[in-house]
């Protein structure tokens, strides 16, 4: 079937591994005129379960994030606070309950919401709020406090998917990954050991982050030996239950310009939803998410993904779900993401560094924080400031991803030097 | 109030260059320190099926499948729907469907959603019901395996076996998804690949 619009536009042409060029879509009727830049990074500590409340997590970002900055609270402007569902804290409109921890009081202030894709949907929210011309300085935090609902978090997932025809069959979170997963490796013939290589890179990246969680030293063999949760998953193929908060300060290019000689650049936003028919998509490849990579690659002059973008934090709630992403914001070819990992294309010394950071299943998966902890680290790898953790080569652009609701949202982020 | 040790500081030369906030608790002090409130709210949803789902509802009492067409864009899906979410027009007509499929994709899950442990693992799977488009499935169970492990039931079903629904009886039926207690690999045809 031919149709116009998003959803068939936009064709990658060349499918060589060579830097595929992208023929772009039109998704954006004109490039902003207003830039936006990250002048400020700042996190707790991410945790199994944290003494400290929601509020104080998100003040302790925000207060790190807007020291980074060199600001103070009465400079902010407006407040975009990115939490998930309110059933982890049994807290019913928690964004607002959060409010004082997020720097939001008296301040022009909302919540960003789209599950687990919140935390660059916050970074979104923001970019929106400034490029608009409304604002010069905006708090962007990320908060979730997972630890609170018991017996576990997973409790909050159950009503996500369809009273009618779905859950009279009891199904649970881990289902849809452990089915997606299936599929993506029966579609390419891949074997559990190409994914779990994904949970050692990471929690050894994590080795070296600060705020880790579950960073440790692991082989494949031990990756595979840990319990089948839901086949093909495995255990340590899992991001942890997690407490943690994550912010970022964005400026306009003049006040960026007076706060720091480094600002970080949003080049490019970009968002999709896929339908909530789950069962009727293609399971094999997140298509949501390269809408969503296009439209911020087309914002940010990308055109050649491969070449131009440096480093790369997707979304890795789940081991398959970094290669999935991978493909999704067309940094790899389909169904060759593992073979590249194998390869070593994505370790932090490679060509193409993927998380890091550690991401989620090594510094932590505390969802909407999450997030917000891949922008914030592309903030200081762009800087050149990252330490133990610095990619080599001068990195000038990154991309963050994430995703989430029920598999259907992609949320996508261009930051760079220039 | 309880004063749990905090985690020792690790000490890394990377960012963010300030001290971390944020106390640790482990499973034990948690269990001692942390006061649990179990709540059972008392609510009760009153979920209309629509009249799409209705109907399908409808089908599954009868021992029916039922799907939808759109003409604009071709394609026949299920579960149905009062409208095409992609043409935005309403459906075009209702299509019977066999109660045959492939399996596109499945699990074999040995966990409840608190993570205990299952002895008897569900293999929750999505089903392809045959004369939809491409792709086009749901989710239900696959049953029916004498097998607990997941290389028995790998060596009894896999992406693209064939299965058929197993009903229940006509007496027992109530409108419901799980009129249809699970579908089973089709004798004889058992794994395509």
């Amino acid at each position: 079937m031919q149709r116009r619009g998003i959803m068939t536009d936009g064709v990658i042409a060349g499918a060589g591994k060579a830097a595929p060029a992208i023929r772009l879509s039109g998704l954006i009727k004109r490039k902003p005129r207003r830039r936006v830049a990250v002048v400020g990074a700042g996190l707790s500590l991410f945790m199994r379960r944290a003494l400290d409340t929601g509020k104080e997590l998100s003040y302790y970002a925000a207060a790190q994030a807007m020291e980074t900055a060199g600001i103070r609270r009465r400079d902010i402007e407006g407040v975009i606070m990115a939490t998930a569902p309110d059933a982890f804290d049994g807290v019913h409109m928690k964004g607002d309950w959060l409010l004082d921890g997020a720097g939001g009081v008296r301040r022009p202030y909302m919540r960003a919401y789209v599950g687990g894709g919140s935390g660059v949907f916050s970074i979104i929210s923001g970019w929106t709020l400034v490029a608009s011309g409304l604002f010069d300085l905006v708090l962007v935090v990320g908060e979730e406090k997972m630890s609170t609902c018991q017996p576990h978090p997973q409790g909050a997932f159950i009503t996500i998917f369809d009273h009618t025809i779905e859950r009279p069959l009891g199904p649970n979170l881990l289902w849809i990954f452990a089915l997606e997963q299936n599929r993506y490796m029966s579609t390419y013939g891949l074997r559990n050991e190409d994914i779990a290589l994904v949970s050692v890179k990471n929690k050894r990246n994590a080795l070296d982050h600060p705020a880790a969680q579950v960073a440790k030293e692991l082989t494949v063999k031990d990756v595979l030996a840990s319990e089948v949760v839901a086949w093909p998953v495995h255990r340590l193929m899992v991001s942890p239950v997690s407490d943690g908060a994550a912010a970022l300060v964005l400026a306009s290019e003049d006040v960026a310009k007076r706060l720091t000689d480094k600002p970080v650049w949003v080049q490019g936003v970009g968002w999709a939803l896929d339908t909530s028919y789950w069962g009727n998509r293609d399971l094999a490849y997140p298509r949501y998410v390269e809408q969503a990579a296009r439209m911020a690659y087309e914002m940010a002059g990308v055109t050649e993904p491969r070449k131009q973008i440096h480093l790369a934090e997707p979304y890795d709630p789940f081991a398959y779900k970094e290669l999935h992403h991978l493909e999704g914001l067309q940094l790899a070819d389909k169904g060759k993401a593992p073979e590249d990992l194998a390869q070593g294309r994505f370790d932090r010394t490679g060509p193409l560094p993927v998380c890091p950071s550690g991401g989620l299943m090594g510094v932590g998966n505390p969802i909407a924080a999450a997030g917000v902890m891949k922008l914030c680290e592309l903030f200081w790898q762009l800087r050149g400031e990252a330490g133990a953790r610095q990619v080599p080569g001068n990195p000038e652009r990154g991309v963050a991803q994430a995703w989430g609701d029920l598999m259907q949202v992609g949320t996508v982020a261009v930051l760079g030097t220039r | 109030m309880a004063k749990p040790a905090a985690r020792p500081p690790r000490v890394i030369d990377a960012p963010p260059h300030l001290p971390m906030r944020g106390r640790a608790l482990s499973d034990d002090e948690f269990h001692r320190t942390t006061p649990t409130v179990a709540w059972t709210p008392r609510l009760e949803y009153g979920w209309d099926t629509g009249a799409a789902i209705g109907r399908f509802l409808d089908g599954l009492r009868g021992g029916k499948i039922y799907g939808v067409r759109c003409r604009v864009c071709g394609r026949v899906v299920t579960p149905p729907r009062a409208f095409c979410e992609l043409d935005f027009k309403p459906m075009d007509e209702w299509v019977e469907l066999p109660d045959t499929g492939t399996i596109n994709t499945f699990s074999i899950c040995y966990v409840t959603w608190d993570m205990k442990p299952l002895r008897t693992p569900q293999i929750p799977a999505v089903i392809e019901i045959d004369g939809t488009s491409p792709r086009v499935g749901f989710l239900h169970l696959v049953g029916g395996l004498r097998a607990g492990s997941v290389d028995a039931i790998r060596a009894q079903i896999g992406v693209g076996t064939p299965v058929r629904a197993v009903w229940k009886t006509p007496k027992e039926r109530e409108g419901a998804i799980t009129d249809v207690l699970h579908f089973a690999p089709i004798d004889g045809r058992r794994k395509a690949r």
